[in-house]
């Protein structure tokens, strides 16, 4: 039974949804939905004459069978795996230096800001420009220091340009884990460190024992959102590399760009699309969960 | 135990610097690459304190008439897009902030669930069909399509901030509110919107920061300088074959000073911000 009182507020709650929810509806999920539509079809602007027949699951398998897909795939989870083991490993050594008491610690927290704030497409043209083969400042430094007896080209070797394009992001997110870590630290209660001071606890017992364990819930939250944003680095593989050298850097978004809006294949880039979004969706579900864990607290 | 200590502030000392210059250096070098005579930049050895530093490049794209001003209108529809986006998300997405973390009605959580996993969604997903309609409306390269585009990502975003703060505030006032005769409306303009003020300021800059430095959909809807945003003009910088570097670093150093300022200036509202959201990579 709902009394008139509680029906009004259910209309008056509709009301105030409906219009960002139409709006999103029209604008994200009718083209998501029709984007996996278009993934059964055949829509190839470089072959027109054949029309757009119904091939059902024909893209996915090609697309999954293909092993430019699995070595993009591949790329991918390795600039996911590496990036982000640096970025949490740092940003824990960091987010541990800020929470010491010193002289400058507030100028340095604010300075974390800086790499955060930077543009990403800034980030990339400014690393891509450091690591420049002729004239970049790497190698300038390298070079005037004695530790490289010449230039060298980093973004056009196929090992180094996905290491170029991970210290890029390494640069610019390292910042962020570490204010969010730190802010986890800050809720630790300081007494648990002094019990176990009196117990006989060195600082590394206190740290692998307190701090670690109660900094996992922030870590999990951390570590899942980076994923979702890792998985589909787009930017700065652009700017940086387009790809190359010989597609060493040619990520799981750039195929499905290139294959979408360079080659006009819209079918297949909608199917491939359609994968990397499964793949984002079941990461996010982790994340929406663990969000809700950490509200519950 | 005195020795621990100084070895201790040692440590950190040393790591502190260390920090600080990991950070501050490659955006320092891309600033000293802004006002430095190309001939010096691509000098070797490379002089890194340049002889005659000169802001004539940010004097061209700022004031000038020639080619280079195409990258002030860049600037502009960067501005122009960021400002609506965030002022249409704010509209909307404080309403339905609203009604979610104060009124009772069925289907709730699924809704807000929804919205939170859409928000998720890799912009891949959709921008093929979104591409196509776009064409079909002759909104390609238009500021419009990029504002509709930016606002309905957002928003989901803007709810779930407005949201964690709605709820820090406490019932009682607003009853008190209602009690004196206010409208739900009103209680949420001069009750609700004033005490959460830190909140909404911190969702309205990340809108806003997040259209500025947008790229990848304003990479495949924009292609002239009718409604390109800076992103897209410093990718392209960096993809031309006879490349300015000294350009290319003022572009970038011209894009990243109204985040950087934000931030700053915002500081405490961002890092609120950052804690209740953590959000934006």
């Amino acid at each position: 039974m709902t009394t008139r009182l509680q029906k009004k507020e259910i209309y008056f709650a509709w009301a105030l949804i409906l219009p960002s929810f139409l709006f999103i509806a029209f604008i994200v999920f009718y083209p998501t939905a029709f984007s996996f539509v278009l993934s059964l079809f055949q829509v190839d602007l470089t072959r027109r004459a054949q029309g757009t027949p119904f091939v059902g699951l024909q893209n996915y398998a090609e697309v999954l069978r293909s092993s430019y897909f699995w070595s993009s795939m591949g790329r991918t989870a390795y600039f996911t795996v590496v990036s982000i083991a640096i970025e949490m490993v740092l940003g824990f050594l960091v987010a541990l230096l800020l929470n010491q008491k010193f002289w400058g610690r507030g100028i340095l927290r604010s300075l974390l800001l800086l790499p955060w704030a930077l543009p990403i497409t800034v980030d990339a043209i400014m690393w891509k420009w450091i690591f420049n083969a002729n004239y970049g400042a790497l190698n300038a430094f390298l070079t005037q220091v004695g530790i490289l007896p010449g230039y060298r080209p980093w973004l056009t070797q196929g090992w180094s340009a996905m290491h170029c394009v991970i210290i890029a992001d390494v640069w610019k997110v390292t910042p962020l884990v570490a204010l969010l870590l730190l802010a986890g630290l800050q809720t630790i209660p300081r007494e648990l460190y002094e019990a176990a001071l009196v117990d006989g606890a060195g600082r590394l017992t206190s740290l692998l024992k307190i701090t670690v364990p109660l900094l996992l819930p922030t870590a999990t939250v951390v570590l899942v959102l980076r994923t979702l944003d890792a998985f589909r680095v787009f930017d700065i593989v652009y700017v940086m590399t387009q790809g190359g050298p010989a597609n060493a850097t040619k990520v799981i978004s750039f195929l499905a760009y290139q294959e979408a809006f360079k080659f006009l294949h819209f079918s297949k880039g909608a199917a491939l699309s359609f994968v990397i979004t499964m793949v984002v969706a079941i990461f996010a579900y982790f994340y929406t969960k663990s969000m809700r864990k950490q509200i519950e607290y | 135990m005195r020795k621990g200590v100084l070895f201790g502030r040692l440590i950190i000392a040393v790591f502190s610097i260390l920090l600080a210059l990991v950070i501050l250096a490659p955006p320092l070098w891309l600033f000293i690459s802004s006002i430095a005579d190309l001939k010096e930049l691509l000098a070797i050895p490379l002089r890194w304190i340049p002889k005659n530093p000169s802001f004539a490049r940010y004097g061209g794209i700022l004031f000038s008439q020639g080619p280079e001003s195409e990258f002030r209108r860049i600037m502009g529809n960067s501005l122009y897009v960021a400002l609506f986006v965030t002022i249409i998300c704010v509209v909307l997405g404080s309403l339905s902030a609203y009604a979610f973390s104060r009124l009772r009605f069925p289907g709730k959580d699924k809704v807000l669930f929804v919205l939170l996993f859409s928000y998720m969604l890799p912009p891949i997903a959709f921008i093929i069909p979104l591409y196509q309609t776009f064409s079909g409306l002759r909104m390609l390269d238009t500021r419009g399509a990029l504002i509709l585009t930016y606002s309905a990502i957002l928003t989901p975003f803007v709810i779930w901030m407005m949201r964690t703060y709605f709820d820090t505030i406490p019932r009682d006032l607003e009853d008190a509110a209602k009690i004196d005769g206010c409208t739900p409306l009103g209680t949420l303009l001069r009750v609700i919107f004033p005490l959460s003020l830190p909140g909404v300021v911190a969702t309205l800059l990340f809108a806003f920061l997040m259209s500025w430095e947008e790229f990848f959909i304003a990479l495949i809807l924009t292609s002239t300088p009718q409604a390109k945003t800076i992103p897209v003009a410093i990718a392209e910088f960096s993809g031309r074959h006879s490349i300015d570097f000294g350009m290319m670093a003022t572009g970038g150093i011209l894009a990243a000073l109204p985040p950087v300022f934000i931030a700053f200036v915002f500081q405490k509202y961002i890092v609120g911000g950052l804690l209740s959201g953590a959000v934006k990579g």
